[in-house]
């Protein structure tokens, strides 16, 4: 099975902010804004912490 | 008009079976409370989840009382409801531990199950009127 770590975490995001946004707010846009924004926290936030604990040994 | 014993004791029971039927089935119980589009959303989001999860060859732990660890997980994983039983009935969810998804795919089934027990706290909350 040929799949990428970031691949995987950007799936694993997705289903979440789609979870949660859907949950926390009743708005349709709202919905939709509070998701996109906890998707792209998720995201960024991976990676940003890949690249923070790169740098640390093992 | 005060709402009578009976009154409360039928809007009890009315909410446990709401949170039943959101258990067993992710997002049913929003759709019993005419919550369509809720509903629908966390019926998709979430059974494509489990099903990432099982795909990716991650593991529905059984319940072992000796590995709390396990029996933690077993727990999580048994919140998106039936699904968690039918997958076992059909063989699926076995784990294969060597392979490189492994992990991904129980982080997968595990936090399914755990935002399914949320969508019961809020079918729940919607069901008392609070929402």
């Amino acid at each position: 099975m040929n799949t990428s770590h970031l691949a995987l975490m950007i799936l694993f995001a997705l289903y979440v902010s789609v979870v949660f946004g859907t949950l926390m707010r009743d708005d349709p846009k709202e919905q939709l804004r509070f998701g996109a924004q906890l998707f792209a926290a998720f995201v960024v936030g991976g990676i940003a912490l890949g690249w923070i604990l790169y740098f640390f040994p093992l | 008009m005060r709402a009578t014993t009976a009154d409360r004791e039928q809007s009890a029971t009315y909410t446990y079976l709401i949170c039943l039927a959101a258990w067993a089935v992710p997002g049913a119980g929003h759709l019993l409370l005419g919550r369509i589009r809720k509903g629908l959303t966390f019926l998709i989001a979430l059974t494509l989840m489990f099903l990432s999860g099982l795909w990716l060859e991650g593991r529905l732990f059984p319940i072992e009382i000796k590995q709390p660890l396990v029996a933690l997980a077993a727990l999580a994983d048994m919140g998106i409801g039936v699904p968690f039983f039918i997958a076992r009935q059909a063989g699926a969810g076995a784990g294969r531990v060597v392979a490189l998804t492994y992990e991904y795919g129980n982080a997968f089934l595990i936090v399914a199950g755990l935002m399914n027990m949320l969508v019961v706290l809020d079918a729940f909350d919607i069901a008392q009127g609070r929402k």
